[in-house]
């Protein structure tokens, strides 16, 4: 079994009981990685059947202020890439859910591309989501991923053509992470209408899982896709926990509890 | 891109090619969401410069509203004072605003109308393209928001209010280094969001593929003015051309029609802030590596984790630390040599040159003054230099007035 089948399988066993899967984020080294860890082990109790890693990046420009502040947070505490892979490294083997890296592609090809894909495969990555290396240009990279048994997950927007989905299908692997809003990652009020015709399309297209993410928050917009998407991506409303209030140090106890709370409620919307 | 290519033997002035490539550099980096805005553009671009209407339109505009072609300037009492190659100004600090920027904004404004789109947003550092685009905003009646970084805002008061009083919306950007880089983030975020009715219109030949192209194309008429009065003034083409270089648009834009040249020896000039330490400059061809930032492959000054470095330069218009990738391609085939100058020297060159000449230069043009200056000095009288003088430096008082110790 590839890392990538390890993908697959999480979605299927969620297909065949007709739920979504429960893919939670966590920012990497916000406030430290030991809390990290701790994070990532909370929400696989918590049900979670993937678990997204953010990697830390100075200008990530796809985020919203939750997700951004947190990343520059953890830069301000000066995590490493070198730190980030050996936590992951560790936590990877304690836990069933596979893990991906949400990562820029600014971080993969300083560090070089091989000797990412690599290091991911060591740390047991499962899959890399690089949100800013689109379908016509990951065509290099999705070899090297391939060849190492990573999956490459593609991003599909609501703004993405029909012309352009067969190109960036073609790239894809693992899941389809599908952009339920145009814009930036972070809480939204409610779900556009035309994902339900967004998803529709990609269904006739593919046979890789559908997840959707960007602007997913509550446990009845989780259960609001139901029978149109195979998987739901919260970020930033787990994300906000970690987040101090002005002035303040964030309350640690309480933030970790409130994302096991919420963590919670949204594994069993998914999976209800 | 993960296998070094060898250096083509010279520059072409045949590129990007059509995914938007100068040599290696270049390219698109963006989330899905901004993609098919970048098709669109490009296609857009791809007619309107295929039609007349268009062009005749623009060059209406540049002669009668930007007041095209400025002159190019012999500096006679900077000439002799150096004593060696004589010095010309290509004087962009005579155009509407005050610099060259209105070059690209008229152009890219004029593409916003023919894509239907409704609004416009731009990031600005030294405020000179945000008053370049709040000008061509409130020439169109286009509602117009411009993200400035925190720090910029207070060095550069004076473009602030003028963008307000041309109708525009200035918005303070908090985060990170609140200079230009992170104004472009969050034009950039705005763009994800609002892409469907608004354009973007970026201010340097930076960013994802149309833009290096565009905004280079935009800024070519500085270059081909000043080759077809050299050619007019000396009978032959200048030995050197020389522009300042932050994200590098009034440089391509002066440089690009000299590209084929091979008699003229082309300069850039970055900003080499305090020292060559890393954060006390903005010398990304001078010390950077390549890498990926704002949509783009091209040189960048970064740590070993790929995270985006901090920079310093007494200039918030060249306090940036990427560049254009069509600079990053001149640097590698060697066309263009880039040299870094000083805080110090461009601010010492404000002084000389407004005493000297009776122009007072923008702390950005300085740095290519400063250069030019001291080149002079080691070339024969028979030599031509011209230097862009890409902005008046008006905007850079209160902050002049500050480093030398006076109050306004």
């Amino acid at each position: 079994m590839t890392p990538s089948d390890r993908i697959s399988a999480a979605f299927q066993t969620r297909q065949t009981q007709q739920q979504l899967a429960f893919i939670p984020f966590v920012t990497a080294g916000d406030p430290d990685l030991s809390v990290t860890c701790d994070l990532i082990r909370e929400l696989s109790a918590a049900g979670a059947d993937l678990i997204e890693v953010g990697f830390p990046y100075s200008d990530p420009i796809a985020d919203g202020p939750v997700i951004q502040s947190s990343y520059t947070r953890a830069l301000n505490h000066k995590v490493k890439l070198d730190d980030i892979f050996a936590a992951v490294a560790k936590v990877s083997r304690e836990i069933p859910t596979p893990l991906l890296a949400m990562v820029s592609y600014a971080i993969i090809f300083r560090s070089g591309s091989e000797r990412f894909v690599q290091r991911a495969v060591e740390a047991g990555f499962c899959g890399l989501i690089v949100p800013d290396l689109p379908g016509d240009e990951a065509a290099e990279f999705a070899q090297l991923t391939s060849q190492a048994g990573l999956a490459l997950v593609q991003l599909v927007a609501p703004t993405t053509p029909a012309v352009r989905l067969e190109r960036i299908l073609k790239q894809a692997s693992g899941f389809v992470y599908c952009i339920a809003v145009a814009g930036t990652t972070g809480v939204k009020e409610a779900l556009p209408s035309d994902l339900t015709q967004m998803l529709g399309q990609l269904r006739k297209q593919t046979k890789l899982p559908l997840a959707v993410g960007f602007g997913v928050s509550r446990p009845e917009q989780v259960r609001g896709l139901k029978g149109l998407a195979d998987g739901a991506i919260v970020g930033s409303a787990l994300v906000k926990f970690l987040t101090p209030k002005e002035g303040e140090t964030l309350d640690l106890p309480t933030a970790k509890q409130d994302v096991k709370q919420l963590a919670n409620d949204l594994a069993t919307a998914a999976h209800g | 891109m993960t296998a070094a290519s060898a250096a083509p033997p010279s520059a072409s002035s045949q590129v990007p090619d059509e995914q938007g490539r100068f040599g290696e550099f270049g390219r698109r980096f963006v989330p899905e969401t901004l993609m098919f805005a970048l098709e669109q553009l490009t296609e857009e671009y791809r007619k309107a410069k295929q039609d007349p209407a268009f062009q005749q339109q623009l060059d209406q505009l540049l002669r009668t509203f930007v007041g095209r072609p400025n002159p190019l300037y012999f500096a006679e009492r900077l000439t002799q004072a150096c004593g060696g190659a004589q010095i010309y100004f290509k004087r962009e600090d005579l155009n509407h605003t005050g610099a060259h920027k209105i070059n690209n904004t008229i152009g890219q404004t004029l593409l916003t109308l023919r894509m239907g789109k409704t609004r416009v947003i731009a990031e600005t550092g030294a405020g000179q393209h945000g008053v370049a685009t709040a000008t061509a905003c409130a020439r169109f009646g286009l509602p117009c928001v411009v993200y400035m970084g925190e720090e910029d805002i207070r060095r550069q008061k004076l473009n602030v209010f003028i963008m307000r009083t041309m109708g525009a919306e200035v918005r303070s950007v908090t985060s990170g280094s609140r200079t230009l880089r992170d104004a472009i983030n969050e034009a950039m975020r705005d763009w994800m969001s609002s892409v469907e009715d608004t354009h973007y219109i970026l201010g340097s030949v930076v960013g994802p593929h149309p833009f290096p192209m565009i905004v280079r194309d935009f800024q070519s008429v500085i270059g081909k003015e000043a080759r077809q009065q050299s050619l007019e003034t000396f009978g032959r083409l200048p030995d050197e051309v020389v522009a300042c270089v932050g994200g590098g648009s009034n440089s391509a834009g002066m440089f690009y029609p000299f590209v084929e040249d091979a008699s003229v020896a082309i300069t850039g000039v970055e900003a080499g802030g305090r020292s060559s330490t890393p954060g006390e400059h903005a010398s990304t061809l001078s010390y950077g590596k390549k890498g990926v930032l704002h949509g783009s492959y091209s040189y960048v000054l970064q740590d070993d984790d790929g995270q985006t470095a901090d920079v310093h330069s007494i200039s918030a218009g060249l306090d940036y630390p990427g560049v254009g990738p069509e600079h990053s391609y001149w640097k590698d085939t060697g066309r263009v040599k880039y040299v870094a100058i000083g805080d110090e020297a461009a601010l010492k060159t404000v002084q000389y040159t407004a005493r000297t000449e009776g122009i007072l230069p923008a702390l950005e043009s300085s740095h290519a003054l400063a250069y030019a200056i001291d080149r002079a000095k080691q070339l024969d009288p028979s030599k031509i230099i011209v230097v862009c003088l890409s902005g008046r430096g008006d905007k850079d008082v209160y902050e002049v007035a500050q480093l030398t110790g006076q109050s306004l």
